[in-house]
Order: C-alpha cells, then sequence, then structure tokens
C-alpha cells in the first residue's frame, strides 16, 4: 500500500494505524461524554452569550426590545 | 451570594475594530492592484518596490495577518469579557498586544516590499519579526487565559474553547516552522531543507489556515450569531463534538498541498484521508451555525448583520466541501498549481472572513458607541455589492483554472502536446484575469460603502470606553467528581483544558513530521547532486528575494504531461541542499525545475531585461533593476558558514576562497554574454541568477552522463 520508498523505514505502516486509533479512541470518549451529559447544564451553556445585555445600558436594541416582549 | 460591580473594557476592542477596517482597505487594494498587474504587467512601474513579487506576499500577509487578524482580536476582546462576565485580564497587556502587533504589521509591510523575505508562504517574515510575533502573541495568550481563569461564569462557553484552541495551536504551528539560522540582522535560512522544509511548511500553511482563518471565526460565529439573531446556538452538544474532531484532525491533513510531490507516498495519503474525514465536523460546525437561524429565517430579510452571517457560513461550508475535494488526488493531479486554488483560497477569505467580519463590525460597532447603525440600507447595498464580487472573483478563476489545466494536459493524436508553448495556455486565460480583477474591484468598493457608513455611525455616536456590568461570581470550592463529570471539570478548568488542547494538536504535528525528520534514509540521497557554487547562492538568494516562486514552482511531477513539457519529475534527493525549499504553490509561469541549461545565459539576460523581446504577450514583469543593481558578495563567507551548519557539506575554510570562486564564476558568464554582443557587467545581480537558473535541475544530468 505505501511507497517502497520508504521501506528502509521499520512498520512505517503503522503509522496510519496509530493515528485511526487515537482518533477513533478521542472521538468515542468525546461521544460517551455527550450522552450522559446533564441537559439543565446544557441549556445554561447554551445561554452565555444571550445573559449578557446590560438591558439599562442598550437604548435602542430592537432585539431587547424583541426578548422583552417575549418575557 | 454577592454581586460584583465591575466594568468591561470597550478600549481595546474599539482599537482593534479600527485596525481591522483600515487594514482591510490596505490588503484589498494590494490586492486589486495585484490582480490587474496580471494582465497589465507595466503596472509594476518598473521599480522592485511594486512588483508582483513583492506585492503578493505584502497582499497575503495584510489580508490574513493584519485584517482578519485584528478583526480576530476585536472580536476576541469584546465577547470573551461577556463570556466570562470578567474584564480583560490585564490593561497593560492589552495595550502591549494592540501596538505590538500593530508595529509587526508596519514592519512586514515596510520589510516585504523591500525583499526581505524568508519565500515561505504566510510566514514569509524574517526572524526578528518572527520573534516579535511569538512575543506579543504569547501576550495575548496570557491575557486571555488570565481572563478566563478570573472568570465570574462558571461554565466556559465553547466560542472561548475555539479562541484556546487559536492561541494554542497558532503559537506551535508559528515557532516550529520558524527555525531558522539568521546569517545577518535580516536575513535567515530554514534549518529544514528541501522536502522536510515543504512538509513542514505546508503543516504550518494548512494550519494557519485551520487555526487562524477558521477556529476564531467559529468562535466569533458562536457568539456573534446567536447575539445578532437573539437565539442560542442551534445545538450545543453539536458544539462539542465538532470542536474535539475539528482540532483533532485539522492538523494531520497539511500534506495534501504536497500530492505528487517528492514527499513520500505514505504521508501524501494520510494527508489525503484527513482531509476528506475533516468535511464531517467542517459541516458539523456550518449546519449549527445556519440552523441557529432556524424559525429567524424572516430577520434574514431586514437585517444585513445576518445577511452578511448568512452567506458567510455558507462560504465556509462550500470551502470546506472544496477543500477535501481538492486533496483526492486525481482533483489535484488537475487543479495543483492553477488558479483553482486561489477560487478555493478566497471562497474562504472573501466569503467566510470577510463577511464574517463585516457583520461583526456592523453589530458591534453601533454597540460600542452606544448609537444604531447610520444606514441599514448603504449596509445592504455593501452586502450585494460584496456578494457579486465574490462570485465575480471565484467563477472565473475556477473557469481558468481548469481550463489551463486540461490544456497542458492535452496531447494530439501522434502523442505530442498540443501547446508546448506555455504562454498559449496562459493567453487563453487573461480575460478570466480581467473578469476577476473587476470582481475585486466590486468587493473592494463594498469595503469602501463600510468605511463611510461606520464613519457615519460612529459621528453620531458617543463612544463608552468602560462599560458597566455586574455578576455573581461562581463558587470555586470544588464539586464530588462523579461519573459523567469528568469532562466538565475539564471544560470548568481554563489551564487544562488548554493542555489537552495542545494535546490533541501536537500528537498530529508529531507523527507526520517524526518519520520524515529523524530517518535519514528516508529521503534517497543522489550521489551527483552537489551544493550551490556561491555565486548560485547567490542567485538563489536574489530569486528568494524577487519571490520568482511565487509564480514558478521548481517541481516536475511524475505525469506524462509534465515530464514531456519540463523534463524528468523532480526526485526527493535533489533538494537536499535546498534551505529553504523553493517548490512554489501556482504556475502563473512555467515551472522552473528542469530550466537549467535549457537555454542561453543571452536569452535570460534580455528576457530579465523585458520579457516580452523574448515570449511576446508575456505578462511576466520587466526587471531591469537587476542588470543595474550591484551583486552583494560580501555576505557570501557567512552564508557559506551558515549554509554548513546546517549540514552542507562545504568543506572548512572554504568561506575564504569563497568570493574569488565566486568571481570567477560571474566573469565566465559575463565573457559569454559580451561575446554574444550584451554589454555585461560581471558585478551586477543578473549574473548570479543566471549561474543559479542554469544550474537548477541539472545535476541528475550528471549523473546520467557519469554512468
Amino acid at each position: 500500500m505505501f511507497s517502497n520508498l520508504l521501506s528502509s523505514i521499520e512498520d512505517v505502516s503503522v503509522y496510519p494505524v496509530i493515528t485511526l486509533i487515537l482518533f477513533t479512541f478521542a472521538f468515542v470518549l468525546v461521544v460517551i461524554r455527550l450522552v450522559f451529559m446533564d441537559k439543565r447544564t446544557v441549556e445554561e451553556m447554551k445561554n452565555i452569550p444571550l445573559e449578557d445585555d446590560n438591558e439599562e445600558f442598550i437604548t435602542n436594541n430592537e432585539n431587547n426590545n424583541e426578548k422583552k416582549q417575549i418575557i | 451570594m454577592n454581586v460584583e460591580k465591575f466594568s468591561y473594557d470597550n478600549q481595546y476592542p474599539k482599537l482593534f475594530a479600527l485596525a481591522t477596517i483600515f487594514w482591510g482597505v490596505v490588503a484589498l487594494l494590494v490586492g486589486v492592484t495585484i490582480a490587474i498587474q496580471l494582465y497589465v504587467p507595466a503596472l509594476n512601474l518598473g521599480i522592485p518596490y511594486t512588483t508582483f513579487g513583492r506585492l503578493r506576499p505584502l497582499h497575503t500577509n495584510a489580508a490574513i495577518f493584519a485584517f482578519v487578524g485584528n478583526a480576530i482580536f476585536a472580536g476576541v476582546y469584546y465577547s470573551l469579557q461577556r463570556i466570562t462576565k470578567a474584564r480583560m485580564f490585564s490593561d497593560v497587556l492589552s495595550k502591549i498586544h494592540f501596538w505590538g502587533w500593530q508595529l509587526i504589521i508596519v514592519a512586514a509591510a515596510v520589510t516585504l516590499v523591500s525583499g526581505i523575505t524568508t519565500s515561505k508562504e504566510y510566514a514569509e517574515l524574517e526572524w526578528p519579526i518572527d520573534i516579535a510575533i511569538a512575543v506579543v502573541w504569547v501576550v495575548f495568550g496570557i491575557n486571555m487565559i488570565g481572563t478566563l481563569m478570573k472568570r465570574r461564569e462558571k461554565h466556559i462557553y465553547v466560542a472561548a474553547w475555539f479562541y484556546i484552541a487559536t492561541f494554542v495551536t497558532v503559537a506551535v504551528l508559528h515557532i516550529g516552522n520558524s527555525i531558522e539560522l539568521p546569517v545577518s540582522f535580516l536575513k535567515s535560512y530554514s534549518v529544514y531543507a528541501g522536502v522536510q522544509d515543504a512538509l513542514v511548511q505546508w503543516w504550518y500553511g494548512h494550519n494557519a489556515v485551520a487555526f487562524f482563518l477558521t477556529t476564531p471565526f467559529l468562535g466569533l460565529m458562536y457568539y456573534y450569531l446567536p447575539k445578532a439573531a437573539n437565539r442560542p446556538v442551534f445545538s450545543y452538544k453539536l458544539s462539542i463534538l465538532h470542536f474535539w474532531t475539528l482540532i483533532f484532525i485539522y492538523i494531520w491533513a497539511g500534506p495534501h498541498h504536497l500530492l505528487y510531490s517528492a514527499l513520500p507516498n505514505w504521508a501524501q495519503s494520510l494527508g489525503t484521508v484527513f482531509s476528506i474525514m475533516l468535511w464531517m465536523p467542517s459541516w458539523g460546525g456550518m449546519l449549527n451555525g445556519l440552523l441557529t437561524l432556524r424559525g429567524a429565517w424572516d430577520k434574514v430579510r431586514d437585517d444585513p448583520v445576518l445577511k452578511f452571517f448568512v452567506i458567510g457560513v455558507t462560504a465556509y461550508g462550500m470551502s470546506t466541501f472544496e477543500g477535501p475535494m481538492l486533496s483526492l488526488k486525481n482533483v489535484n493531479a488537475l487543479a495543483h498549481f492553477t488558479d483553482w486554488v486561489p477560487a478555493h483560497v478566497h471562497v474562504g477569505t472573501l466569503g467566510w472572513n470577510g463577511f464574517m467580519t463585516f457583520g461583526m463590525l456592523y453589530w458591534m460597532i453601533p454597540k460600542l458607541w452606544r448609537t444604531k447603525l447610520y444606514s441599514k440600507k448603504l449596509a445592504t447595498v455593501h452586502f450585494w455589492i460584496g456578494t457579486l464580487g465574490i462570485v465575480a472573483w471565484v467563477i472565473p478563476m475556477w473557469w481558468s483554472g481548469i481550463t489551463q489545466a486540461l490544456m497542458w494536459k492535452e496531447f494530439t493524436e501522434i502523442g505530442l502536446l498540443k501547446y508546448p508553448n506555455f504562454l498559449e495556455t496562459v493567453l487563453q486565460i487573461v480575460p478570466m484575469y480581467i473578469i476577476r480583477s473587476i470582481g475585486g474591484t466590486l468587493y473592494f468598493t463594498g469595503l469602501l460603502i463600510l468605511v463611510y457608513n461606520l464613519f457615519k455611525t460612529i459621528k453620531q455616536g458617543s463612544f463608552v470606553p468602560e462599560e458597566e456590568a455586574e455578576a455573581v461570581p461562581f463558587d470555586r470550592t470544588p464539586e464530588p467528581v462523579k461519573y459523567g463529570m469528568i469532562h466538565r471539570y475539564i471544560e470548568s478548568k481554563a489551564l487544562l483544558f488548554t493542555a489537552l488542547v495542545f494535546l490533541a494538536i501536537i500528537v498530529g504535528g508529531l507523527v507526520e513530521i517524526i518519520p520524515t525528520y529523524l530517518v535519514k534514509s528516508n529521503i534517497p540521497t543522489i550521489a551527483s547532486v552537489k551544493p550551490y557554487t556561491p555565486l548560485e547562492l547567490q542567485g538563489r538568494d536574489i530569486y528568494i528575494r524577487e519571490a520568482c516562486n511565487s509564480c514558478h514552482s521548481q517541481l516536475v511531477r511524475p505525469f506524462r504531461s509534465e515530464v514531456e513539457r519540463y523534463g524528468e519529475y523532480s526526485k526527493a534527493g535533489e533538494y537536499v541542499y535546498d534551505h529553504p525549499f523553493l517548490w512554489g504553490s501556482k504556475r502563473t509561469g512555467p515551472d522552473l525545475h528542469r530550466v537549467g541549461k535549457k537555454y542561453s545565459n543571452m536569452w535570460h539576460y534580455l528576457h530579465m531585461q523585458d520579457p516580452r523581446q523574448m515570449s511576446p504577450g508575456s505578462i511576466m514583469p520587466r526587471y531591469p533593476w537587476l542588470l543595474e543593481w550591484d551583486m552583494d558578495k560580501e555576505s557570501i563567507p557567512a552564508k557559506i558558514s551558515a549554509m554548513r551548519t546546517l549540514g552542507v557539506p562545504y568543506p572548512e575554510g572554504y568561506e575564504d576562497q569563497a568570493i574569488a570562486d565566486l568571481e570567477k564564476q560571474a566573469n565566465e558568464i559575463a565573457n559569454d554574454l559580451i561575446q554574444n554582443g550584451i554589454d555585461a557587467d560581471p558585478n551586477k545581480d543578473i549574473i548570479a541568477l543566471i549561474a543559479y537558473l542554469q544550474r537548477l535541475g541539472t545535476d541528475i544530468k550528471n549523473e546520467v552522463a557519469e554512468k
């Protein structure tokens, strides 16, 4: 599969195999973590950027007005 | 619980935003200029400082590090404070970061037009500036991680993850690729040679795209898109998944820039496989961005900010589909070295980076100046002109790339090249160059509209340097670690998180590079390949100074069409003394690896004086100053000694003899020119350049002769 050019390196084909194992391992870890993630925490984190608006400070932000109406 | 009062620093987001706009204008103006130079070569005005080879790195560096760089910092300094509910760690560090970065940009502009360059793409700056970049970058990192450590918000929002990945990886890439041996204050040689240098350079080049143009902007997307749409991101879980897969995979894909090159095959295959895998996390990010707007598409109709974001994210999706496609070997065989590559790049920079930046500025500037955008209408006009500009830029370049590649590869019925004259394939695509420059001009016009609109916005508002805020700091007593909470624990520890990101990216980098780096037998040596003579070495440095590698490759790929056109395909062993490598990435002109002894000295002399004397219709600029400038001979001993330190086998004490050897060879070339009726002076730059060009790719011919 790999070039003869590199036949001088012992077992060069092991490199792609290592990469694949490492990646799969990392991927599975992340997926497991996501499956067991607490829903409430996810919601909290998701909303972080929307919490910082200083209502008094921003006087003429349409989005904020809209948010107030929704609330 | 104690509510703490504090203030957000708006001063540095403001300064970085203004710098973004300023450098954006500069970068695009230079871009439009060089686009026109490709069909009006006389536009270099006959002087070195405005010639394509020098302006092209100025354009790329200004676009990437000045325009996009300042946009990243503006966006990060504004958003990071708000997602952590904390002021930036240190005003002093912010100040050093801002002014340091602007000074670096100015130094870069001055040195690049002066021809002071390492020649490595997107890493052209010389060693003193490289050191300054490293220092300022670390200042940025400390300021950012410091902010995260004193944050009041418990969780680190996903945008900050991308910022951290950006900081860590760019630091590693920049230092790894910039290891060079200084010869003088503004000249250095890469410690890597040939294939190794190419591999390290594209490990850097590819990941600079990943971690300077992609990850920071994904971070910005995760903050500004939800803000502008006033709804949370579509899926937070998806953002975590695509973060880890993206940073893990990206780093492996660098070798796809070197397919069919003299790079070992296994590294090429690894690069291709990981490039295709990369498609998934990239589209994970794109879909997450676009789906954030679900149920809010009506807002896109009214809000120019969202319009910019939608096209920006879509362009990200397009270029991350195109990237893996281009790294398939059969597509790459066609597209590499052609205009398809700049087309791909500009979908990313104009669409993704440019439009995300514009959207962010239109949203942020009114906030900082406590007012409304001066004119939504003008912003919408900017949006349409910009979009049209991208289309008019990219489509002609796709067209031209494919047209030219097919012409390069076409054979007649009796097996000869149908277009043996390279120039014929260039003249065919000149109309496409004209349309492309119109596209660029449109895009530039859009930016000028932004300048006017934001100027008016700033004028009608009043800037708030300190924005009052209050928040409850989170409880820092450690929680008992339970099953399933490990990642949350990691996420909440800024330094540990940074270390993990470092681990994820360094594994890929090391597995990719170590074998080529350490194993000497990896590159089969060719006995007849010898070090350059002093005159050739000097000529090579002139080649680097004028950035000939911007338009000429030195890499004949193992295809029938290329062997037929240029000669024997390039071998890894031929480059072992090339510090740095000069393979190039684009063939605006023909490949030069086998140009040695192909033409007479006189041909080269007249061709440099005015290319159209030898090739009517050529789009190469004139280089008259090469015929006038005195050759630098004094630096030769230092260069010989530096090369020997890097492993080039010049004999001990050769420094003392080098200048005499140089003059002897120069006289031979000058005498040959004089015999052909040219009034040549052996002390001029042109002589050294001719010596270098005549040497290129000839060593293996000697091997055949020896046999």
